[in-house]
């Protein structure tokens, strides 16, 4: 034991205050989260000091579980928001991975003009979202939004874009690959800088077509920065909050996942902080059995990560 | 990264030259093509920001126009509006912005400093999970932790302050920040270390004296994300700050601008262009080592 902490101590001196930190803001209010989703607790049991009232909730048992997995539209009908928050989430990411891979390809040629190129198309990542997200509410409006206005010039309808229909999720998943673009395009512009020159010039001499140099070079290539590039890009669109909670608001249309979360913790008269708390606990389970799956299937490619 | 970068300016270069060689090779419609699509790209990229600049200048009435003309009675008035107070106290907004996501910056990068190190360079029992608690919690989403830490904050009376809210963002800003800063601190060759150690240096003494100086550029770079992360964040602070119009942070006065009745576009797209300014600043301050970090942090782990 001695001999154990001679030399381990420093290391473990300066992981000390990271892992109280963690414990007490992290470790502690998930354990209590885990906890709140076996009560009632809400609005009107919570411990409030200020109104000199102690915590009344009971537990319940598995009660707010069977409530939300029965699907039940009035827990935010889970199964089909589920279904949404994947629908979302895949094709924002398939979006951006190939927009952005289709952009980093095009600035890795030798090309006039590719900095200022680069500095202007990254700038979607550079304004903070809420703001894309307001200015992105303006253009959609039915009325004098522009984008209603470029529609009407080449002759087609002006359809209202953000009201009850899947009109409004294709809205905001276009405005969430606007926003992600430039991370994806700068993360595959260093990955394509790293493929060797030579790979190229190999396979020209061989005789690959370009498609069979993209298929069996550029991919190969990226291989690793995608594998987590994507990863990255799987949970930040699975747990994205801001781009639909600013642009489309308590939409049905649009709700996934974490804005139904919100919902039920902030929305006005039903603040059922149990459901809430139920709903962060599923969405936190979907993350890790993906995230697992997902670093299963890259090992048996060989991939160590 | 040093290392690492040095060997991908030099594999950048050869390639570049050797594309140079090629060049001559390239049809001159496949160049229009090219640069067709980058233009296109660029005024997708850039045009919503334009139009917010436009749109800025205008008053309310004339920012909903059926048919929008680029200079529309267009004056300074709406930002003399915003910085003067008449819609609600932005000044104040700005100030609790800059103070929280400040005084998160610095917990986050002074805390997670010498863990990154350590995770970096030693390996000890416990080493293991500790990196794999620091990527799981990279997939948190708010949802999970927002009641607790809400029934937590008002326990111990810091709900609505913003003391409270840097608290809560310092859960997502230590394992964010530790696991950046061991990317870069990855990248720094440990024969410094070990040199280090010869002369007489603690394992303290290294980190302090050699290794935080030679990462300047990491720390910077750690701290103006984590900067531009709290700057930009919605969810708790719409939720925990209180209701009065001094304790909001810009991301939650500005919804003030749209949930009014008659939203106040002109208005609006004012603050948001002054909202904006900074964090591009700092944004392309930065950007060029951001990404590097980032996935040099995450393939590494």
């Amino acid at each position: 034991m001695r001999r154990f902490l001679d030399r381990h101590w420093y290391a473990y001196a300066m992981v000390l205050p990271v892992v109280v930190v963690i414990a007490v803001l992290v470790l502690y209010p998930l354990a209590q989260g885990v906890y709140f989703t076996f009560t009632n607790i809400n609005e009107a049991n919570i411990a409030n000091p200020v109104l000199d009232r102690a915590a009344s909730y009971v537990g319940v048992g598995f009660r707010n579980y069977l409530k939300v997995l029965s699907g039940d539209s009035s827990y935010g009908a889970f199964w089909s928001t589920l279904l949404r928050t994947l629908v979302w989430t895949f094709g924002c990411v398939f979006c951006h991975y190939t927009v952005g891979l289709g952009l980093a390809m095009l600035l890795n040629r030798q090309v006039r003009g590719r900095a200022l190129y680069r500095v202007l198309l990254i700038v979607p990542w550079a304004v903070p979202a809420f703001i894309s997200a307001f200015a992105w509410k303006y253009m959609f409006n039915a009325q004098f939004g522009i984008v209603n206005q470029v529609l009407r010039a080449v002759g087609l309808p002006g359809p209202v874009w953000l009201g009850q229909s899947d009109l409004a999720l294709l809205a905001v998943v276009i405005v969430n690959v606007w926003l992600g673009v430039p991370f994806m395009m700068v993360a595959l512009l260093g990955g394509l800088q790293s493929i060797p020159a030579d790979l190229y010039e190999a396979a020209e001499m061989d005789g690959a077509t370009p498609w069979q140099r993209f298929r069996h070079v550029t991919l190969p290539g990226l291989r690793s920065v995608s594998s987590t590039v994507v990863l990255l890009g799987i949970i930040w669109t699975f747990n994205m909050f801001p781009v639909i909670y600013l642009v489309t608001g308590q939409n049905p249309n649009t709700r996934i996942l974490v804005t139904y979360a919100f919902e039920r913790f902030f929305a006005g008269a039903s603040r059922d902080y149990a459901i809430a708390c139920t709903y962060g606990v599923l969405i936190l389970s979907v993350l890790l059995v993906f995230a697992t799956v997902y670093r299963r299937a890259l090992r048996k490619q060989g991939e160590v990560w | 990264m040093t290392v690492d970068a040095a060997a991908l300016r030099v594999a950048a270069q050869a390639a570049r030259t050797r594309v140079a060689g090629r060049r001559g090779r390239r049809s001159r419609l496949s160049s229009v093509g090219l640069h067709a699509a980058l233009v296109l790209a660029a005024l997708i990229a850039v045009f919503p920001v334009f139009w917010v600049l436009v749109t800025s200048f205008k008053p309310d009435s004339r920012a909903v126009e059926a048919t929008p003309k680029l200079v529309d009675h267009s004056s300074l008035d709406n930002y003399a509006d915003v910085l003067s107070g008449a819609k609600g106290d932005f000044l104040a907004w700005f100030g609790n912005s800059v103070l929280i996501a400040l005084l998160t910056t610095v917990i986050a990068v002074f805390l997670s400093a010498t863990t990154g190190y350590a995770v970096s360079r030693f390996r000890f029992p416990g080493l293991r999970p500790l990196m794999l608690s620091f990527l799981v919690m990279q997939m948190f989403p708010f949802a999970v932790l927002i009641v607790p830490l809400y029934n937590i904050l008002i326990a111990i009376g810091l709900q609505g302050t913003s003391i409270g809210l840097v608290l809560v963002y310092c859960t997502t800003a230590v394992p964010f920040c530790t696991y950046m800063l061991k990317g870069y601190f990855d990248t720094i060759p440990s024969d410094i270390d070990e040199a280090g150690r010869m002369d007489g240096l603690s394992p303290f003494g290294v980190f302090w004296r050699l290794v935080l100086p030679l990462s300047t550029p990491g720390l910077a770079v750690t701290a103006f994300y984590s900067f531009l992360t709290a700057w930009g964040e919605v969810a708790f602070a719409s939720a925990f700050l209180s209701a009065s119009d001094q304790s909001k942070t810009l991301a939650v006065g500005l919804q003030v601008f749209v949930q009014q009745n008659r939203t106040e576009w002109g208005h609006l797209a004012a603050a948001s262009i002054l909202v904006a300014i900074p964090a591009v600043l700092v944004f392309y301050l930065v950007q060029r080592f951001l990404v590097t970090g980032l996935a040099s942090g995450s393939v590494k782990g």
